[in-house]
């Protein structure tokens, strides 16, 4: 039932542009259509595009953000999302819980 | 010889219905909601829009294109792996790897995870394997990741909970103890609702998705509304998903009130106000089925009480779509014919903001 409703009216995520529209509802608690004409300003093309497997795997291969193919060499997971965070200019909890342990200082003089 | 549609009752039941049959039926669909929810009814070309969907010839339809919307669910992932009365598949496979088959096969907009029973109060116990299933689940998937569970009140009554059970005071004439026995569970569900939200929110968690509030009537959602509210408050940068058990708040409680506002009696177009007000940033609207009644009078049904709700809405929000639930027949395997209709009909004319 859960694929029926993704395919007949869900953007179909990572093979598209549906994560990234679900991030600005998520993050901003933006409505649909703002939420869809923000993230098409970020990558620069349509609102339609937004929803067009054609334009749109095109571009998160060559954002590498995360595609559904998911080759051993592309960005995916914690790392695609971090990257989405910096492309679409927001606050993801989860990246920024991963960046300050990444980026908390060694105490090498303990 | 009439031409006849083929549709559906609530239940599933397929029937073959004229055109004068179904157009009543979405009036009457309509006009109830409008009634009941004290909202407007959808307009005659609207009513056509809906005549064509739900008389489409082919098996399935779907939007327009650019008309898609963002899918969030109740712990979709489960659904792989486990094998429930109300739905589950039960593949002898992982939960992590359901969590990626979620995005990368089933390409849900995000991916809903939870505790197996999905109740609250379970998950409190086992707080810490909840947290390190999210940590893995997050390091992996790339769409948003959402933990939900359902506040569940009832489970806090004996003799599954400490507290008195309401369900048997009330009946007995002891109003007042009834009362006092929800609000006392109420301030344990809210302690428990923040403790593991809180937990999982130190683990990265990006959504959490309070899964058929009000179940329980009035308390329950008083419950929800203010562990929302504190969620807000210690856990800043987690969205909160507030979805709903039905289209109308039970009066279990019956004075119970969130902010100054009685809770009890609300339809969607008030829910989605007192969400709003706690803070969370999803408002998934729920609209019981009717069994007794054909898939039109249902869907327009739920059309009504969605439209009404998305205009005086500020948030984002997601009608519940699973069985028994706008418009989607009440069954467990529901027929793809009516989900696929149920979904163009809510976005297309409800104008949802996501299912």
């Amino acid at each position: 039932m859960t694929t029926a409703h993704v395919m007949a009216a869900g953007m179909c995520g990572i093979r598209t542009a549906g994560d990234l529209v679900a991030w600005m509802q998520l993050t901003r608690r933006m409505k649909i259509g703002e939420a869809k004409k923000y993230v098409a300003g970020k990558l620069g093309i349509s609102v339609l595009d937004l929803s067009n497997e054609e334009v749109m795997h095109q571009v998160r291969e060559d954002l590498d953000i995360g595609i559904i193919s998911g080759p051993a060499d592309a960005t995916k997971g914690v790392a695609a999302r971090c990257r989405i965070a910096e492309l679409l200019d927001i606050s993801i909890h989860s990246v920024n819980v991963f960046k300050e342990k990444l980026n908390a200082p060694l105490q090498l003089d303990r | 010889m009439t031409e006849k549609f083929l549709t559906r009752m609530g239940d599933g039941e397929r029937v073959s219905l004229t055109a004068e049959e179904i157009r009543e039926d979405l009036e009457a669909g309509n006009q109830d909601a409008a009634d009941r929810g004290n909202i407007p009814a959808l307009s005659s070309d609207e009513l056509d829009q809906l005549f064509a969907i739900v008389t489409d010839p082919n098996r399935i339809t779907a939007v327009r294109p650019g008309r898609e919307v963002i899918t969030t669910d109740d712990g979709g992932a489960n659904m792989i792996v486990c094998d429930k009365p109300d739905g589950g598949v039960g593949l002898p496979m992982g939960y992590h790897n359901a969590v990626l088959a979620f995005e990368r096969l089933c390409c849900a907009d995000t991916i809903g995870v939870g505790h197996y029973d999905y109740s609250c109060k379970p998950v409190k116990a086992l707080i810490n394997y909840e947290k390190q299933r999210y940590y893995m689940y997050s390091q992996a998937a790339t769409i948003p990741l959402i933990y939900g569970t359902q506040p569940n009140l009832g489970v806090y009554f004996q003799p599954d909970g400490p507290f008195p059970n309401a369900t048997e005071l009330i009946p007995a004439g002891k109003i007042k103890e009834g009362q006092q026995a929800q609000e006392a569970a109420a301030e344990a569900l809210i302690e428990d609702l923040i403790y593991i939200a809180k937990e999982l929110y130190d683990a990265g968690c990006d959504g959490f998705n309070f899964d058929t509030c009000a179940s329980a009537g009035d308390a329950d959602f008083y419950a929800s509304l203010t562990a929302v509210e504190a969620l807000k408050e210690k856990a800043p940068d987690m969205a909160v998903e507030v979805g709903m058990a039905s289209e109308f708040v039970l009066g279990m409680h019956s004075e119970i009130e969130y902010k100054g506002t009685r809770l009890a009696g609300m339809y969607p177009t008030e829910q989605v106000k007192v969400v709003e007000e706690a803070g969370a940033d999803i408002f998934g609207m729920a609209v019981n089925v009717n069994t007794s009644e054909s898939f039109p009078w249902n869907l327009a049904r739920a059309v009504t009480f969605l439209k009404a709700t998305v205009e005086v809405a500020n948030i984002p929000v997601h009608p519940n779509v699973g069985m028994g639930v706008c418009g989607v027949p009440m069954l467990s395997v529901p027929p793809i014919d009516c989900v696929t209709r149920a979904s163009k009909a809510l976005v297309e004319i409800g104008k949802a903001d996501g299912l």
